[in-house]
């Protein structure tokens, strides 16, 4: 946990595609190559074209371009009413009071109306705008979090793997924050302050060319101030949201292996390195803070030498004779106006530059492009033979390398008939795993095709493809929810009967009937409690009830009890009988029921043929063999 | 996955307790403790607030001076003079504003940082059984939306609730002095707004928990769709799976709106009553100066004290809205801080009570030093520790009974009346069909979590006597699943030893056969591997975790199916290689298969939570059906 975001060498290799699961000496060939790409990923800095994060911004409000109308009319309006206090003032005092002394109620009881009038505007018309505000910002955000989350999903797994799950969490929830206070605040503040500001100005102008020339000049150094300050909290918050990132990353990791924390008293190394991370973003947070005020001082340094030299300047002209009097007191008072929303407006920028740096990191994750995509015209599949439900795998002169250039599988080629069940074996790294998530379309071949019933896999839609081929894997993971919601993962609109003769089949029904609610526990309340082995075979009913024509077992048995690894085997043989399988295991029992061993090494199919027959040729197969029968005892 | 997933998923664990909500003020006080230490920069940032806001008001009165004075009568000095002050002021308040902020700029980002820190601290010293119970999104958006908002907090609102206060406790003082009767009248809404805003910040507040409680849930989401990725793509659930989020956003977007409509009722209100008390004062006003008991100047000067006033009691209402959403926010955190943390300290008494103090402890006290500083392995265990021949010494459990705290009352104890006695020096292998509690029963060995009945020794000592950390220091774990950390795969073995060298690590990693595919990484054992680094197999990992469980040369070592991933070949070595270290350490092996079984002297079934047999592998093969079809499959009787 010593390592962090930034504390590792910028050198230091990362794993290319399907690194996971894959020999050390792949990985190997793949370090150092291709450093800018990795480095982007570990600096958390993917790129995003300039302008992406208002972009994004402008793509999201978009449709709701009329609502954002409303909600600048309502404002708009809301401060005429607020504006007519004076007026009214004014009004009451030239005519009310003169019509009142001579006996006449009618101008004062205007103005009682229009007053009642105005402050029922003021306050509706703020109703109003909150609400219809709210609905934008809340529609904005809404969409903002689909987009990641989809996007998160549809992304391959070669991009997860690097990621990191914590880094996609702080996207999803602290950057999407930074927007929300944008949008909660920074449109009403934009909006008050270009039409003060504009209001102002014109009338400065129309009272004296001079005065509003010179308060048009006087915002030049603050144009400046307002450009330095937006670069440099731009950077700021930039390196906020990848400190926040790396809090986050390590708060989760924390959490989701607390048990090993606890067991190997990491609490206090991990109090350090927290530390580390939390004092990196800690002082971000400072310097953000520290940004503003430098803004907040030299801005308003400047609107005040501008009003104090201007007033001067007035002074001169009125001294000379060049300007009148009452113009003069008129533009000393809207002056000093004008610079009033300089705070807001440090305020606005605060939350754009925050916005934006969460912004652009968020366009970062969107501008990946999945390096599995689906199809623009997916291709179908042929009907099933009648009698069999299985289908025919063809992998055609497929090779695949890591986009970092370590080749795992040399060109190969190789037919899988339908229906058949084919074991393959090799020590760890030699391609196993590879070989199965090309099937599974995990990965695309980096040449060549893999082929199902003659249809390339990148032909079909994702829904096809999952409903003709399923992978289980060694590690399964269990969603929030009942035990029965993580089989239907498998077919959602299964009913409770076929969850649970899934469940029979494969010889889970016991412990599932034996949960405190069965079927109905709750599998994060108890999620800790469901043993590895337990959830390996709900992994197994989920399969099951997917009915796929093509299963793919990739160390799926790994933490099953002998009990279980049979009752696994008897489901292959009836309840899957009759699919095609393909299915890697360490343990060779299983390979007893294939009709088919490919033995691989460093990602050849060095050995192929029935299980007996290898058997017999005394090859490597054979020995790997002895040694499990060995073991077995 | 079915959308239903989430609709029957409670939000949070605590928000279904009933517990009454305590008052907004209560809740921010607790935040008292963590804002202490920089007490005197925040106090005098407000402080310097005031003094700010006052300069604000004096340069309009300086400017309307100037303009009536020196530059009415044309006086060139005083026009100076006046010009001057208005620069002065003006100095002085960027800088007194600019001086504020940088007062507060550096403590209070250490304020949150304070707080969350204490936050993970205490996060990583809750019993595991509190970490079954919280989902862990619940647990990050505490740690970071929540403290962001108590920051904000004490920036802005908690400083401007001052400031607006004085500066509306000056203005009605002022008023009322300048004219009582229209200045009461101007005051008169001042009760009816506190009421009616306490009502709508009751409500807010409620509002504003269910939004946090509900971006709790949606990080718990988020989190889930990655770490299940792989499954969620293996089966095309990313769409359904988008729906179930999308459905959770939804909930979160009406919750959001509905506290939007109840800040847009507290503006509103706070914006159209005070009009109407200004219209109102207005007409009075009027009707006075009609009468001649009043100037026309006046009541000028009457209003535009009002009209100044507009402003900071329009804000009370959403600075008491972020004050609300910031009590939420504390009441979430300290949910989390207020649970008992588990104490580092032997438990005072404790069933040993009655035991003769002398020998025994002092025994334990030589005998079970912290692995490593002591060379247990070579000096074969306790024995040659001058233990009296009485003592079993070992691992013992007598009479353990476990039942998970949050299981439903009537269902059976996890573990009832478990007796086991493990020699020192010995290994003995757990089987038991699936769900039997072995995975249990090895958690109560490092005490995550402790039994509810009986006790467990280790080397006569009792367990609950011993502090954790002790405990954690003698015994080490490789569990079934093999968590490695984001850090280098050196670092990650030598989690398992305080003070292991270099020649240690070399050992661990060859008992575990991990030396070879170590050595091959791209920077060796100094390759970053886990979630921010190299992914390593399952295979890889195992060894990786088993590696780290022997570093230590533990005491005792409890495995867990240590061997399920690996294949035949290197199975077989590192049995080999274990067995050399299983011969001097006191172990307990969860074992399903007959290869691992026969690491292990004996053999323990677990069968309903209890201990049934204990044998060898042989003799219980052939006496015991159960056991020989948890270890064949071809008979099913047992089942």
């Amino acid at each position: 946990m010593t390592t962090t975001t930034t504390g590792r060498p910028s050198d230091a290799p990362e794993p290319g595609p399907g690194a996971t699961r894959q020999p050390s000496a792949d990985t190997e060939r793949s370090a150092g190559q291709r450093p800018e790409v990795d480095d982007a990923f570990e600096r958390d800095r993917l790129p995003a074209p300039r302008n992406a994060a208002r972009a994004l911004l402008a793509s999201l409000l978009a449709p709701h371009r009329r609502r954002v109308g409303l909600v600048a009319v309502l404002l708009l309006l809301q401060q005429a009413a607020v504006q007519a206090g004076p007026l009214l003032v004014a009004y009451a005092l030239d005519r009310a009071v003169p019509a009142l002394r001579a006996g006449d109620h009618g101008p004062l009881v205007a103005v009682a109306v229009a007053a009642g009038l105005c402050a029922a505007a003021s306050g509706g018309l703020q109703w109003g705008f909150i609400r219809v505000s709210a609905l934008v910002s809340q529609d904005v955000l809404l969409d903002l979090r689909g987009r990641i989350f989809r996007h998160g999903q549809a992304l391959g797994l070669d991009f997860h793997e690097r990621y990191t799950s914590g880094r996609l969490i702080s996207r999803a929830t602290t950057d999407v924050e930074s927007l929300r206070e944008l949008l909660d605040e920074g449109i009403q503040e934009l909006i008050t302050i270009a039409l003060s500001s504009v209001y102002i100005t014109v009338t400065l102008l129309f009272l004296d060319p001079g005065f509003g020339v010179a308060a048009l000049v006087s915002a030049a150094p603050l144009a400046l101030e307002v450009r330095s300050y937006r670069r440099r909290s731009h950077r700021v918050y930039s390196a906020k949201s990848t400190a926040m990132a790396g809090v986050i990353v390590q708060f989760t990791e924390t959490l989701n292996g607390i048990r090993p924390v606890q067991a190997f008293r990491r609490e206090r190394p991990n109090d350090e390195a927290f530390a580390r991370l939390n004092h990196r973003h800690e002082r971000v947070n400072g310097d953000a803070f520290l940004e503003m005020a430098r803004y907040v001082v030299l801005s308003r340094l400047a609107a005040n030498v501008a009003v104090a030299a201007i007033v001067l300047w007035g002074a001169y002209r009125v001294a000379t004779g060049g300007l009148a009097l009452g113009v003069l007191a008129a533009a000393v008072l809207y002056l000093r106006r004008l610079y009033d929303p300089i705070d807001r407006l440090g305020m606005f920028l605060n939350a754009y530059e925050s916005a934006a740096a969460s912004l652009q990191k968020i366009a970062g994750l969107l501008a990946q492009r999945p390096t599995v995509p689906e199809p623009s015209a997916p291709a179908g599949l042929p009907a099933v033979a009648s009698g069999s439900p299985g289908r025919e795998v063809a992998f055609r002169g497929v090779s695949f390398a890591y986009r970092t250039g370590g080749e795992v599988l040399p060109r190969f080629d190789l037919p899988l008939a339908a229906g058949s069940t084919t074991a393959v074996v090799g020590a760890t790294g030699a391609g196993k795993s590879t070989l199965a998530k090309l099937l599974a379309r995990f990965y695309d071949p980096t040449e060549g095709r893999v082929l199902l019933d003659g249809v390339d896999l990148r032909e079909l839609s994702a829904a096809e493809l999952r409903r003709a081929v399923v992978m289980v894997t060694q590690e399964a993971f269990l969603f929030s929810g009942t035990v029965a919601d993580n089989i239907a993962l498998g077919r959602p609109d299964a009913t409770r009967a076929e969850i649970e003769s899934a469940a029979k089949a494969i010889g889970a029904h016991d412990f599932i009937a034996a949960l405190p609610d069965g079927y109905d526990t709750d599998v994060r309340k108890r999620g800790g409690r469901i043993s590895a082995g337990q959830r390996q075979l709900v992994g197994f009913a989920r399969a099951l009830l997917a009915d796929p024509a093509v299963l793919i077992l990739d160390e799926a048995t790994s933490s099953l009890d002998i009990p279980g690894e049979r009752a696994v085997q008897r489901a292959m043989d009836t309840v899957l009988r009759g699919r095609t399988a393909v299915v890697i295991a360490h343990r060779l029992s299983t390979v007893e029921i294939a009709d088919r061993v490919l033995v691989m090494a460093d990602g050849r199919i060095v050995e192929d043929g029935p299980p007996d027959r290898l058997i017999k040729d005394r090859g490597r197969f054979a020995a790997l063999h002895q040694a499990w029968r060995d073991s077995v005892g | 996955m079915a959308d239903t997933t989430y609709a029957t998923n409670p939000t949070d664990p605590t928000s279904l307790s009933p517990s009454p909500q305590p008052s907004a003020v209560r809740s921010l006080l607790r935040l008292w403790p963590f804002v202490r230490p920089v007490r005197a920069r925040l106090f005098t940032a407000a402080f310097v607030a005031v003094v700010a806001s006052c300069v604000s008001l004096v340069i309009p009165l300086v400017l309307k001076w100037l303009v009536d004075g020196p530059i009415a009568t044309g006086d060139p000095g005083g026009v100076w003079l006046g010009g001057g002050y208005l620069l002065l002021l003006g100095l002085a308040e960027a800088l007194l504003f600019g001086f504020r902020r940088w007062l507060v700029a550096r403590p209070l980002s250490g304020v949150e940082a304070a707080m969350r820190a204490a936050l993970y601290r205490r996060l990583q010293r809750l019993p595991v059984a509190f970490h079954d119970r919280w989902p862990s999104g619940q647990l990050l958006s505490r740690g970071t939306t929540d403290l962001q908002m108590l920051r904000m907090f004490l920036t802005f609102p908690l400083t401007f609730l001052l400031v607006n206060g004085v500066t509306i406790l000056v203005g009605g003082v002022l008023l009322v002095a300048q004219r009582w009767s229209l200045g009461l009248v101007l005051l008169s809404p001042l009760l009816p707004l506190l009421v009616l805003c306490s009502v709508f910040e009751a409500k807010y507040g409620r509002a504003a928990r269910v939004v946090q409680d509900q971006i709790g849930d949606l990080t718990t989401v988020v989190e889930e769709s990655v770490l299940g990725i792989r499954i969620i793509k293996g089966f095309g659930r990313h769409r359904s799976q988008a729906r179930a989020f999308k459905e959770l956003t939804r909930r979160l977007r009406a919750s959001e709106l509905r506290k939007a409509r109840l800040l847009a009722w507290i503006w509103g209100l706070n914006t159209t009553l005070p009009e109407c008390a200004l219209g109102a004062a207005l007409v009075l006003g009027a009707v006075q100066v009609a009468d001649g008991a009043l100037s026309a100047g006046t009541l000028v000067a009457f209003l535009s004290t009002a009209l100044a006033l507009r402003w900071p009691v329009e804000s009370i209402g959403f600075l008491l809205a972020m004050s609300n959403e910031a009590a939420t926010a504390t009441d979430r955190y300290f949910e989390v801080m207020d649970e008992p943390e588990v104490s580092d300290a032997p438990v005072a008494g404790g069933p040993e009570v009655g035991r003769a103090p002398g020998e025994p402890r002092a025994d334990a006290a030589d005998g079970g030093r912290p692995a490593g500083s002591a060379e247990p392995v070579a000096g074969r265990g306790p024995e040659s520790g001058g233990r009296p021949r009485s003592a079993p010494g070992g691992l013992v459990f007598s009479g353990v009974q476990f039942r998970y705290p949050d299981a439903p009352p009537d269902a059976p104890p996890t573990l009832q009346d478990v007796t086991l006695h493990i020699r020192p020096g010995e290994t003995m292998a757990l089987v038991g069909a699936t769900g039997s509690g072995k995975t249990t029963l090895t958690a109560l060995v490092p005490r995550l979590y402790d039994p509810t009945a009986g006790r467990i020794t280790l080397d006569d000592r009792d367990l609950a006597t011993i502090g954790r950390d002790e405990v954690r220091s003698l015994v080490a774990v490789a569990f079934e699943e093999p968590t490695l950390f984001s850090a280098t795969a050196a670092e990650n073995v030598l989690m398992g030893a305080a003070d292991a060298q270099e020649a240690d690590l070399r050992r661990a990693l060859r008992v575990a056969q991990a030396d070879g595919f170590v050595d091959a990484l791209p920077q060796g054992g100094a390759t970053p591997v886990g979630e921010q680094g190299l992914s390593l197999s399952g295979g890889q990992r195992q060894r990786l975790a088993l590696a780290r469980a022997v570093v230590g040369r533990p005491r005792f070592l409890i495995l867990d199916d240590p061997l399920s991933a690996l294949d035949v070949h290197t199975e077989a070595l590192v049995e080999a290689a274990l067995r050399q270290v299983l011969a001097t350490t006191t172990a307990l092996v969860v074992a399903h298969r007959p290869s691992t079984v026969l690491l292990a002297d004996r053999v323990a079934l677990l069968s309903g939570g209890r201990i049934t047999a204990v044998g060898t592998h042989h003799e219980l093969l052939r006496d015991h059906a159960e056991y020989a079809a948890l270890m064949s499959g071809e008979e099913e009787a047992a089942r």
